[in-house]
């Protein structure tokens, strides 16, 4: 581990926090999209270099810098929301609620029965952070948008925990848990669409109209 | 080339024609919707499959072969055998034969230019419920048995939901979904319990299981509640009737004709996996026929629906086959071959007889609903004149359903008398007396039957039309009367040769139930089918010539035309008529302990009394007075738990988060 992959999983965690402080759709696209090139980054930084780990690294920057963000940008234009209004819990309770457990999240991992060449890392606390964020924005926000951001955050958090991983993953794995999340955006970007279509909003709640 | 290669053999025809209805509505999901061509390729298919398909079943059960094959799956659940054996063969009969007929029917009932919406979609799972029953006969292992279970129970529902916008509709097929799921279920309890008993997934490791031990008790139990739940033995009826009338009426002739059988198939092939079972066994299972059979026929009086009607009749059917097992089993046990094979002879007929005439009077209640878009009996009438085919292919199938002689149904009722007859000469002990009693309940039930198809022939075919849509009834057309008359002249075929198709169905009753010298005594003590054939010529004969001596008797006196039910009025009205309650009211009194009729009827009083009116009303009686009722109660109990499903999806992610946080911090 070098204190440059240290730093980026520091930027990651910041990146967290302009997530459950943004109430911009842009930003917080950006910011997803942001996140996703870094942990693109890490891999290479982590391991020794290799052909198949710029492979992996090269996917997951494609993945999550570019498609994903092109197809959530896609979807905002269609449906014409531009922030996300009235979440649950607002924005100052979430960030600090973030702040709280990204701290806890440093005391879990310490207490973590972790194999000796784990111990110390920043990647444990890290990824759990990331999965509480994400956890956060799913259940704060309505906005279909934002919860499909919220949903890659969680996602982004996984793919953390799996840098520990890396050398003993097949990169079969990787690859499909990429098409994975390709699909499950593309799928929700179609969903996103039907809820304005049938709302007109992409006001998550409104679904609760569907429940008998 | 593999396809021209498998059709040499007839078990690969069998799967051939499996393959073609798996298939039949495949194309006409990528057509335009109201396209009606996806409709002629479905009927073209399925006809195709089931003329290959008969082929190989008629050939495997005339020749008593028995094939299997295994295909390589990766499931660990022991290797994914299919077999064809002559009882699988017999219910592969009715599985190519009424969905065939029913896709054909359809093209006139239920054309995609007027049912754009739902019409490919009918095909499409048409077939694949046609697929998955002709699967479920010939699955030799639990989970994959249970997998083609579940298709054909899927298929099922969507095909029964085929009209959505209706709640009525929509409500049938809940409580059907939630019915078969119990079911399947209880199917679940049993094959795990076979598994730890036999050592196997395999059927063919379960030859031999000791009917003795406590878990074969709970095997049985769970056989009978989950195949009864399918086959709509009485207290597990609950979906049946209302599945049945909601469900477009091709389609209640395929799950009435055939998916009740399988129910039926289930619980004669879990029977035969005991070589030795206690008496009780036997009697309970004649005891749940005796009480499907009686309830089904006194419940079909009551009911006021057409379709309604004939799906109790369904389960008073069952109950007649449900006799019949139950007197095989008996025989099994006190070793007595002749009471098995004339059992078990009984119940396969009848299984196939009442895939014939039930699917006929299904399809004919259809053409009744196409033309006077009603299925209530109490705005019905004078369709006889109307559509005169229809009501003679109709007539024609309640009497076989009534068991009257010449037709099919008398014959396999007539196999259960020689059965219970035999018992009672030959038998000793407390099974004669039961016997001697079923015997009885199966004459009440016969009896029973001919009052009610009485009142529906009278009230729905005869008399005056009781609204203008009636009196406006138009006759079907051909591709609806075809099938209908294929049907019908099985029925005939089967009633005036008894002889041939006993011969048929004898392998089926000799593959896993009965040893070869069995047979033979069995043979001996058969009832004479021959001269059945001789008897119901005489008959037709006495009945041609009444007809010729009526119809000259006739020509001679001056015809009027005249209203029926006049009594002496000049000017009556279609409302003066018997109606369809009042006809069924003397038996509807008699048995009002388990119909629970409601009335609403004003006291006349005074001499100059105000316009009154009367109705009265049927109700499901367990569903309607014991299901619904019990969890209204528990839904109000539990309302407070109601508020944790509010549809808020943020809030589901928050019950994941905090379930994990816990299981987290659980960790031991």
């Amino acid at each position: 581990m070098n204190t440059f992959a240290d730093q980026l999983l520091v930027l990651v965690m910041l990146i967290n926090f302009i997530l459950l402080g943004s109430s911009r759709m842009t930003v917080s696209i950006r910011a997803v999209a942001l996140q996703g090139v870094v942990l693109g980054l890490l891999p290479v930084l982590i391991n020794n270099f290799s052909f198949h780990l710029l492979l992996i690294s090269g996917g997951i920057i494609l993945a999550k810098g570019v498609v994903i963000p092109w197809l959530l940008f896609g979807a905002m234009q269609r449906v014409q929301i531009k922030r996300e209004v009235e979440p649950f819990i607002g924005y100052v309770p979430t960030l600090l609620l973030g702040a709280v457990t990204t701290a806890l999240a440093f005391v879990f991992a310490a207490r973590l029965p972790l194999a000796p060449e784990h111990q110390g890392l920043l990647i444990i606390p890290s990824s759990i952070a990331t999965l509480i964020t994400g956890f956060l924005v799913l259940t704060t926000r309505r906005k279909a948008i934002s919860q499909v951001t919220g949903y890659l955050v969680l996602e982004n958090g996984i793919f953390i925990f799996g840098l520990l991983l890396t050398e003993a993953m097949p990169m079969m794995v990787e690859a499909g848990a990429l098409l994975d999340l390709i699909v499950g955006i593309f799928v929700m970007g179609i969903v996103i669409n039907h809820i304005s279509r049938e709302f007109s909003s992409i006001d998550t709640t409104r679904l609760s109209a569907l429940k008998e | 080339m593999v396809f021209l290669g498998m059709l040499a053999d007839p078990a690969g025809q069998v799967l051939a024609g499996t393959l073609l209805f798996a298939v039949a509505g495949v194309p006409g999901l990528f057509t335009r919707r109201s396209a009606s061509w996806g409709g002629h390729v479905a009927a073209l298919l399925s006809v195709l499959g089931a003329v290959t398909g008969l082929a190989g079943a008629v050939t495997i059960l005339h020749g008593g072969i028995n094939e299997t094959f295994v295909i390589a799956w990766t499931l660990p659940f022991d290797s994914c055998e299919i077999g064809i054996d002559p009882l699988s063969a017999l219910f592969l009969l009715p599985v190519f034969l009424i969905p065939a007929c029913s896709t054909f029917y359809a093209k006139g009932y239920w054309p995609a230019a007027a049912n754009p919406d739902s019409a490919p979609k009918l095909a499409f799972f048409l077939g694949l419920f046609t697929a998955a029953m002709a699967l479920v006969v010939m699955a030799r292992n639990s989970v994959l048995f249970l997998m083609a279970w579940e298709v054909m129970a899927l298929a099922a529902y969507f095909l029964l939901t085929a009209e959505n916008h209706k709640k009525e509709v929509r409500r049938a097929g809940m409580v059907y979904l939630v019915a078969t799921h119990i079911g399947t279920l209880a199917l679940f309890v049993m094959f795990i319990l076979l598994r730890s008993q036999a050592g196997s997934y395999l059927f063919s490791a379960m030859r031999a299981v000791d009917a003795s031990s406590p878990l074969s008790t709970v095997i049985f139990i769970a056989a009978l509640i989950g195949f009864g739940m399918k086959a709509g033995l009485m207290p597990l009826h609950i979906w049946l009737p209302a599945a049945h009338a909601n469900a477009p009426s091709h389609i209640s002739a395929i799950m009435s004709g055939v998916m009740l059988k399988m129910g039926i198939y289930g619980i004669i092939r879990v029977l035969s996996f005991f070589p030795h079972p206690p008496l009780w066994w036997g009697m309970v299972v004649l005891a749940s026929g005796v009480i499907a059979g009686l309830l089904g026929v006194i419940f079909a009086i009551g009911q006021q629906d057409l379709k309604r009607l004939l799906a109790y009749s369904s389960i008073e059917n069952i109950g007649i086959i449900t006799i019949g097992i139950g007197i095989a089993v008996i025989g099994k046990t006190t070793g007595s071959p002749a009471l098995l094979v004339l059992g078990m002879a009984g119940a396969l007929l009848h299984v196939l007889n009442h895939s014939l005439f039930k699917s006929l009077l299904f399809l004919g209640a259809g053409s009744v609903l196409h033309a006077a878009n009603t299925r209530k009996l109490e705005l019905l009438g004078g369709l006889a004149s109307r559509m005169p085919l229809t009501a003679m292919l109709s007539l024609l199938g309640m009497v076989a359903l009534c068991g009257l002689p010449p037709l099919n149904g008398f014959v396999s009722e007539y196999l259960l008398y020689a059965g219970f007859f035999s018992s009672i000469l030959t038998g000793s002990g407390s099974a004669v007396l039961y016997m001697a009693l079923s015997a009885v309940v199966l004459a009440l039930i016969g009896g029973l039957a001919i009052a009610c198809f009485v009142r529906v022939y009278g009230i729905a075919f005869g008399s005056l039309p009781r609204s203008a849509e009636a009196a406006n009834a138009h006759e079907a057309g051909w591709e609806m009367l075809a099938p209908m008359g294929l049907l019908a002249l099985l029925c005939i075929a089967i009633g005036l040769f008894p002889k041939i198709a006993v011969d048929l169905i004898m392998p089926a009753i000799s593959s896993g139930y009965l040893p070869q010298q069995g047979k033979d005594a069995a043979a001996i003590l058969f009832p004479p089918l021959g001269w059945l054939t001789v008897v119901s010529f005489i008959l037709l004969a006495f009945a041609a010539l009444l007809l010729s001596f009526f119809l000259r008797g006739l020509r001679r006196s001056p015809a009027a035309a005249s209203d029926t039910w006049g009594c002496g009025y000049l000017n009556p009205t279609p409302r003066i008529q018997y109606t369809a309650s009042s006809f069924a009211e003397i038996l509807v009194k008699l048995f009002g302990g388990a119909l629970r009729p409601r009335y609403r009827q004003p006291a006349v009083t005074g001499f100059f009394p105000k316009p009154a009116g009367f109705t009265s009303r049927y109700r499901e009686t367990l569903l309607d007075l014991v299901i619904f009722p019990f969890f209204s109660i528990v839904q109000e109990r539990f309302s407070q738990l109601r508020k944790l499903q509010h549809g808020k999806l943020p809030l589901y992610i928050l019950y994941i988060f905090i379930t994990l946080l816990l299981l987290l911090l659980w960790s031991p």
